[in-house]
């Protein structure tokens, strides 16, 4: 694909006439020439923007919503290391709803639920806390974006990028869906999300498999203040993470989650694409589902549904990163697919991590003059010393490990609750009796020597 | 020619509208605003007088809030030349009499050939505002046009108006204020290159006292209609889902029909 020229001398309407062969000086003619330009204003899009701005480059970002945030959406948890970096004491102004000082996982089968639940007063000293908020999206990426425009990044709102430009093998620039569309700058970043049209335009990414993509649908369920403290055991600002398993969503590889808000949960399911071909169920009917569990439906009871939204996440780790830049292209975020689908759940933060760092990138090169994939290399290499790219590494077999082994979200939950129901359902029976009961049905469905093969794997893959 | 267009922000069309607690606004947390649609169609006539006369300025003028600046960008975006962003705490509860005071005010500043506004503002719908700044200003007013031409020398224009099953034209002399209805024009979309230039195009923000008005002229005291009481409309009331195999749901179906709805 080549750039034709006459347009990029046009489209200003005042640089027509200007010969092909000064090329090198061209740039001077086009004063809204930006330095960079981002395609996303979620996380990492602004973390980028606010970064670049920051130290002075000119940065516009291209946002195809009516305002940052207005398409996207997350769980619910937001974990703010890279945030303070990036706003130091971020606390004091962002709109974030609880600090999370308590984790819940729930193991549940058709009448059963069995938790483990962690809770710590250390996690609810001062601020930041544990660095993990609740969040509701609609409200954060409006923030973060602004702190970026504060800072100098422009935004336009309500605006497609449909392509890249290139010349010469080198991307230079978008082409937006409106009049006069096309702009020019030294660095493109494209933070347009997990279905990234951009990485794909650049062929830097092949189409997705079906089993390295989950789908997320998502209630924002509202509910008095008051309810939500005395209905979850927390205090003022305090709240809670509590994700569930097996039963919750049908024994699909993927799980259920509520997180509590200020004055609302935020109440949904995420599970493999492939999954939901292969028991032939959509998100919507998925989720009415697991809010109608008997250990769901008392959490969210008289709640009353504000929003409902559905999302892709890319979760298939650290295969499934593309190559995350090109002469003049950068990949961050959902776009470079960096969400780490372990027990973590972490994805903003790795999306606000990458754009810190791509700006970071972005700034050295410029002073070296070089936008080539050379001139930008260090942004891989931050990613590969940071946290980010060591996590997904670490986790990179949690994808192919639940594909490989459905038993773990339906055959093995439901044996492991049926044994501790066997043991405390209370009889004249004697005790002994009992537990031996227990021992023997186990046994029957798994040899000893299984279970710790199974649990190892486990371990391997989640821990 | 000079053309000036006033502006109303409104919240979005889609939104989801409720009573603020005090009963007497909107509750505004979480609406998004868009600049009133048929302002934009005033927005778009102007700017195509000044494309056809080959020379002039287009200057948007709106009374409102710090984001009230989103919605006039948006009009130096589509192409007009200025705004005058006019701003002051002393506004927050005027009717429409004290909107269309400090207009005229902020007009008579300005030498315009043609004011246009909307026929009428999507929130409030009281349609009032252009035909009292017509009043207060002692010029011609034609309401709700759907085409506008001027005429040869520019010192008249001829604009239609959609009245009960006819279409009135009407001639008057310039300066006149007109407001538009839908029909009269498709407004534009922003080019790229005209949002970029939006953020160099000239805002004046005027206060009260930059148009020698004061918080007295302009307050609740002064204003001529005071709102009662916002309430929500009724609530419809869900309806029936008739359930069970389909002869005996047709069955009750039929029952309900001709005993409770009494259609039959």
């Amino acid at each position: 694909m080549c750039l034709p020229y006459f347009t990029l001398y046009t489209f200003r309407g005042r640089h027509i006439g200007l010969p092909l062969q000064k090329q090198s000086s061209w740039r001077t003619y086009l004063s809204d020439k930006f330095d960079v330009i981002i395609v996303g204003a979620g996380p990492a899009g602004s973390a980028a923007a606010l970064t670049l701005a920051r130290a002075g480059l000119s940065v516009v970002v291209f946002e195809r919503g009516e305002f940052p945030g207005a398409k996207n959406m997350f769980g619910g948890v937001l974990y703010t290391t890279i945030l303070n970096r990036l706003v130091p004491n971020f606390w004091e102004d962002a709109p974030l709803e609880r600090q999370i000082v308590k984790r819940r996982f729930g193991l549940l089968s058709k009448q059963s639920e069995a938790a483990f639940e962690f809770r710590s007063e250390d996690y609810n000293t001062k601020p930041p806390y544990n660095h993990s908020f609740s969040a509701l999206r609609a409200r954060f990426d409006p923030w973060l974006a602004k702190k970026a425009e504060e800072a100098g990044a422009f935004i336009i709102p309500e605006t497609v990028v449909d392509d890249l430009l290139w010349r010469d093998g080198k991307v230079v620039g978008v082409k937006a869906r409106r009049e006069g569309g096309e702009m020019e700058a030294d660095v493109v970043i494209a933070a347009d999300g997990v279905n990234s049209f951009l990485a794909k335009k650049a062929g830097l990414r092949k189409d997705f498999k079906w089993n390295v993509l989950a789908v997320a649908a998502k209630e924002v369920i509202g509910l008095p203040r008051e309810v939500i403290e005395d209905r979850f055991g927390l205090e003022g600002d305090e709240g809670v993470a509590m994700e569930f398993f097996g039963d919750a969503v049908a024994g699909m590889v993927g799980g259920g989650f509520i997180y509590t808000n200020k004055d609302t949960l935020s109440v949904g399911v995420a599970c493999s694409i492939d999954a939901f071909i292969g028991k032939k169920i959509v998100p919507n009917d998925l989720l009415e589902r697991f809010k109608s569990h008997p250990s769901i439906r008392r959490l969210i009871r008289k709640g009353e549904t504000l929003e409902y939204s559905g999302h892709m996440i890319p979760e298939g780790g650290h295969k499934q990163v593309p190559q995350v830049l090109t002469d003049g292209l950068l990949l961050v975020g959902d776009a470079a697919h960096l969400v780490n689908a372990s027990l973590y759940h972490e994805g903003t933060n790795l999306a606000m991590a990458s754009g810190l760092f791509a700006a970071e990138a972005i700034i050295e090169a410029k002073k070296r003059g070089d936008f080539s994939k050379e001139g930008l290399g260090s942004y891989h290499k931050k990613l590969t010393d940071s946290f980010v790219f060591k996590d997904l590494s670490k986790f990179r077999e949690v994808e192919a490990w639940a594909h490989a082994n459905p038993k773990f979200f339906t055959e093995y939950p439901d044996l492991c609750l049926d044994l501790i129901k066997d043991y405390f359902t209370i009889s004249e029976k004697p005790k002994a009796l009992i537990q031996a009961e227990v021992y023997k049905k186990f046994r029957k469905k798994l040899s000893p020597l299984r279970a710790l093969v199974e649990l190892n794997k486990v371990r391997k893959a989640l821990f | 020619m000079n053309i000036a267009v006033c502006i109303k922000q409104v919240p979005a069309t889609e939104s989801k509208i409720k009573p603020a607690e005090d009963g007497l606004d909107i509750d505004r947390t979480g609406l998004s605003y868009v600049v009133n649609p048929y302002d934009e169609f005033g927005v778009e006539e102007a700017l195509k007088i000044k494309e056809q006369v080959g020379e002039g300025k287009v200057t948007v003028i709106s009374i409102g809030s710090d984001k009230t600046v989103e919605a006039l960008r948006t009009c130096l975006a589509v192409g007009a030349d200025e705004a005058i962003h006019i701003k002051d705490d002393a506004l927050a509860k005027g009717d429409t009499y004290i909107t269309a005071l400090v207009l005229s005010v902020a007009l008579k500043k300005g030498d315009y050939d043609i004011i246009f506004f909307g026929r009428q503002a999507i929130d409030d719908d009281s349609g009032a505002v252009g035909i009292q700044v017509a009043e207060l200003m002692g010029l011609p007013h034609v309401a709700g046009i759907n085409k506008f031409d001027l005429n040869a020398e520019g010192r008249t224009a001829i604009a239609n108006r959609q009245i009960e099953g006819a279409s009135e034209i009407v001639e008057t002399s310039l300066p006149a204020i007109f407001t538009c209805q839908k029909e009269l024009n498709e407004p534009r979309y922003a080019s790229l290159p005209g949002i970029m230039k939006a953020r160099q195009k000239p805002m004046t923000v005027w206060s009260l006292s930059d148009l020698e008005l004061t918080a007295e002229d302009c307050g609740a005291e002064a204003a001529k209609v005071a709102i009662e009481k916002i309430t929500s409309p009724p609530v419809r009331e869900a309806g029936k889902k008739i359930e069970g195999d389909v002869p005996q749901a047709v069955a009750e179906l039929v029952r309900l029909l001709r005993e409770e709805a009494k259609v039959f």
